[in-house]
């Protein structure tokens, strides 16, 4: 017998995160580091522990190990729990058959034995890709207040960037008439986080309905919303105001990341009342030398820092020699920047190693054609070779030699 | 042999008096160091890189904050079904405090007694070592000896009685004096020893018969001829802290990468308590140079030559030098720190200035506003 929980948490864990490319070669995307020792996935369990939600299932597919040993028996966030608790659902063999997550919703819809166990009045549907510190407990009380059926949180977007997401257009009092996906002319700045309270009772009706429909993608967002909308469901729209970050692409990584350093962005990772937790590797404090210059950046456990560091994020055991500049960057646990290296505007992968001299990205302002400049790449594991050089916006996932540069 | 045939049992408030300053509110086990640790995360670690999975942490007094650090032990991974972390606060008696190691271990007595573990590891928590017991473990075994006692090299550490020792060339003892000076550098122990728990349990039986209260003097000096009692030199990297000058010391040797290679092994991690700390964040003003930065603190002013714990907040214009500032210290703007150790949670008000000098810092108190 399980008790009760009056919501259960489902996190969609099993994209690639084709778009972050290098990043994601060997790790789901909900595992890629971000903010000097967190990994994104950190933020979503985070938030269910502070609101309360003791019950969270993740859902995995694709790259699973990684993301599987990260997350554990759930420790770190305090979701190691008798029978409630973290728990990963990969795909799994039936007895009329297998099949991977075909969807979004088909993916809740192959777990539902899952969710029934605990006997939940609400599901709540999360993605593993943003970064946002939110009380769902606040939502879920107003999806009560409107006696709703299903409950999207929304956030206001510029309007110039509408056209960018799923925009909701809604009533007065919130409740939503029409959905518009990526609309070319907006009607209005509602943006769809991706985030949605179901009564779970009338989820499970539409998940099976949606399974029969042999034309449907079993996409929440492309066939099940739409169908309960159709069907006037009463669906409501819940207004975010705070952070979030979609961080999907190598560019929104990177910037999500540099949002840590402005003072005027709001989101603080030291609030004590809302705490980020993460899975550390216990290592010493960081060591700075008398070489060293630091300035505006970030860095976390273990690192020794012998070079220059301005404006950037440092992982954990990450070594920057002597001479060495890192600028506008992220280093990932473990990486090694080698005497006289220059890194800027890049992102170094976990263990990557730029050799002594080497030059990762470049300065916007060096670069001819600014439609040529972007973030640079350097996958994990990968070694440049001494005085390589990687351009702008290049991703590298294999080893620099140096008779190839 | 398996090596987890050894149990564990940790001295926290053995050697308290030597570090005043630091155990007005806590036990020596308890002492902060290393910008993230407390002491006795190193034997604590120590005794669970070698397979020991059943510790007991003996305490006298002052032990709430020690309590609150080991939890339920999950962070050293002795949060288990059966055996992991047990704590051993005064039982019994009621009258009688503790002052030897004899009268603290005939407090444990059910606990010793009850353990099926063939060995015991006794341990002080006043050293700064990654020590591989399982050598320890290992040289007990093969050398045939009734107690083995790690030792090292050096100058005697200030303020402790320790058994000083000569050994013949297979390690026995075959003297041994307990002082608490010495000239020049000798062989003495570490507040460490290994035994068989059956032994302990006869070595405690008749010392407390005959009102007996030192471990050091009344059982291992007076069995040195009819007893095999051997040294075992601690061949890894450790420092003894006896005093505030040594306690400066050892947090100052960590500035030097090889000695936190020396004790930061990766094969044999040193844990501690999580805290979910954000990053260190640097501001567009910090200067900072020669020092460790533990997770959560915020610097904008400058620091050299320091040991930063986790959430000390440096602020824009104050100057820290030669300085160890404990977790959640705050730092006013303008303020000139030199050979300062701040408690946790001390306040140095904007443009306050404070001046110790190498070997006598000045020390601050945990909460205390300057």
């Amino acid at each position: 017998m399980f008790r009760k929980q009056e919501c259960v948490a489902m996190l969609l864990a099993g994209g690639q995160g084709s778009r972050l490319y290098a990043l994601t070669k060997n790790i789901a995307k909900p595992a890629v580091p971000y903010g000097g020792k967190y990994r994104i996935i950190d933020f979503p369990l985070s938030n269910c522990v502070n609101s309360g939600i003791e019950t969270v299932g993740v859902l995995t597919q694709y790259q699973p190990l990684e993301l599987s040993d990260y997350i554990g028996s759930g420790q770190p966030w305090d979701l190691d729990r008798m029978d409630a608790g973290v728990h990963l659902l990969p795909p799994y063999q039936r007895n009329k058959g297998a099949d991977w997550y075909k969807g979004t919703a088909n993916a809740i819809y192959q777990n539902m034995v899952f969710i029934e166990r605990y006997d939940p009045e609400y599901v709540l549907v999360l993605s593993g890709d943003h970064i946002y510190k939110m009380d769902y407990a606040k939502m879920i009380a107003e999806h009560k207040r409107n006696e709703a059926d299903c409950t999207i949180a929304v956030i206001e977007v510029e309007m110039s960037e509408a056209s960018r997401f799923g925009i909701l257009n809604t009533n007065e009092d919130g409740s939503i008439y029409e959905f518009d996906e990526k609309p070319a002319v907006p009607k209005s700045n509602l943006a769809s986080m991706g985030i949605y309270v179901f009564n779970w009772q009338k989820l499970k009706k539409y998940l099976e309905a949606d399974e029969n429909d042999p034309k449907s993608q079993n996409d929440f967002g492309k066939n099940v919303l739409p169908a309960m909308l159709n069907a006037g469901e009463r669906m409501y729209a819940y207004r975010f105001e705070g952070y979030w970050k979609d961080v999907g692409t190598i560019d929104s990584l990177w910037e999500a990341n540099m949002d840590l350093l402005n003072p005027k962005v709001p989101l603080d990772l030291s609030d004590d009342t809302w705490r980020i937790y993460s899975r550390t590797p216990g290592l010493p404090p960081h060591y700075i030398s008398d070489t060293a210059r630091v300035q505006n950046s970030m860095i976390s456990e273990g690192g020794n820092i012998h070079g220059t560091l301005e404006s950037s994020l440092i992982f954990a055991g990450v070594t920057v020699e002597e001479g060495a500049v890192v600028r506008d960057s992220i280093i990932m646990p473990g990486a090694v920047v080698k005497k006289g290296a220059v890194v800027q505007y890049a992102i170094v992968a976990e263990n990557a190693v730029i050799g002594e001299g080497a030059v990762i990205g470049e300065l916007p302002e060096e670069v001819s054609e600014l439609d040529n400049w972007g973030v640079s790449v350097v996958a994990a594991g990968v070694s440049v070779d001494a005085g390589c050089r990687v351009p702008a916006k290049a991703m590298i996932d294999s080893d620099v030699k140096k008779e190839e540069a | 042999m398996r090596y987890n045939t050894a149990l564990g049992l940790l001295f926290s408030n053995m050697h308290d008096d030597t570090l005043p300053e630091l155990t007005a509110v806590r036990a020596m086990g308890s002492v902060p160091f290393g910008g993230r640790y407390r002491l006795i995360d190193f034997a604590l670690s120590n005794l669970v890189n070698a397979g020991v999975s059943k510790v007991g942490v003996v305490t006298k007094s002052n032990y709430q904050s020690l309590m609150d650090h080991l939890g339920s032990g999950k962070a050293w991974d002795l949060s288990r079904k059966s055996e992991g972390l047990y704590f051993l606060p005064p039982f019994g008696g009621g009258e009688e405090q503790y002052d030897g190691r004899i009268t603290s271990l005939s407090g444990v007595l059910p606990f010793l007694r009850n353990s099926k573990e063939e060995y015991v590891i006794l341990s002080d928590c006043h050293f700064v070592g990654n020590i591989d017991y399982r050598k320890l473990i290992k040289a007990h075994v093969e050398s045939g000896a009734e107690v083995t006692m790690a030792c090292l090299n050096g100058e005697l550490p200030e303020n402790i009685f320790s058994p000083i020792v000569a050994t013949d060339e297979t390690g026995r003892i075959t003297d041994m004096i307990i002082t608490d000076h010495s000239s020049g550098p000798v062989t003495y122990g570490l507040g460490l020893y290994i035994l068989s728990r059956q032994l302990l349990l006869q070595f405690v039986d008749i010392a407390v018969s005959r009102n007996q209260r030192s471990f050091e003097w009344d059982v291992l000096q007076r069995h040195v001829a009819d007893r095999r009692l051997y040294a075992y030199m601690v061949p890894e990297y450790t420092m003894v802290i006896s005093s505030l000058a040594s306690y400066f010391k050892a947090n100052y040797a960590l500035l030097d990468a090889s000695v936190r290679e020396k004790l930061f092994v990766s094969k044999r991690p040193i844990y501690t308590k999580v805290r979910d700390c954000a990053p260190a964040l640097y501001g567009l003003h910090a200067d900072v140079s020669g020092s460790l930065i533990a997770d959560g603190c915020k610097i904008d002013g400058s620091v050299d030559n320091s040991v930063l714990f986790r959430n000390v907040h440096v602020t824009r214009g104050a100057k820290v030098r030669n300085c160890i500032l404990m977790q959640g210290s705050m730092i006013g703007a303008n303020s000139d720190l030199d050979y300062v150790i701040t408690d946790k949670y001390v306040c140095v008000r904007e443009g306050r200035a404070l001046k110790g000098c190498d070997g006598y810092p000045v020390t601050i108190r945990k909460n205390t506003m300057v």
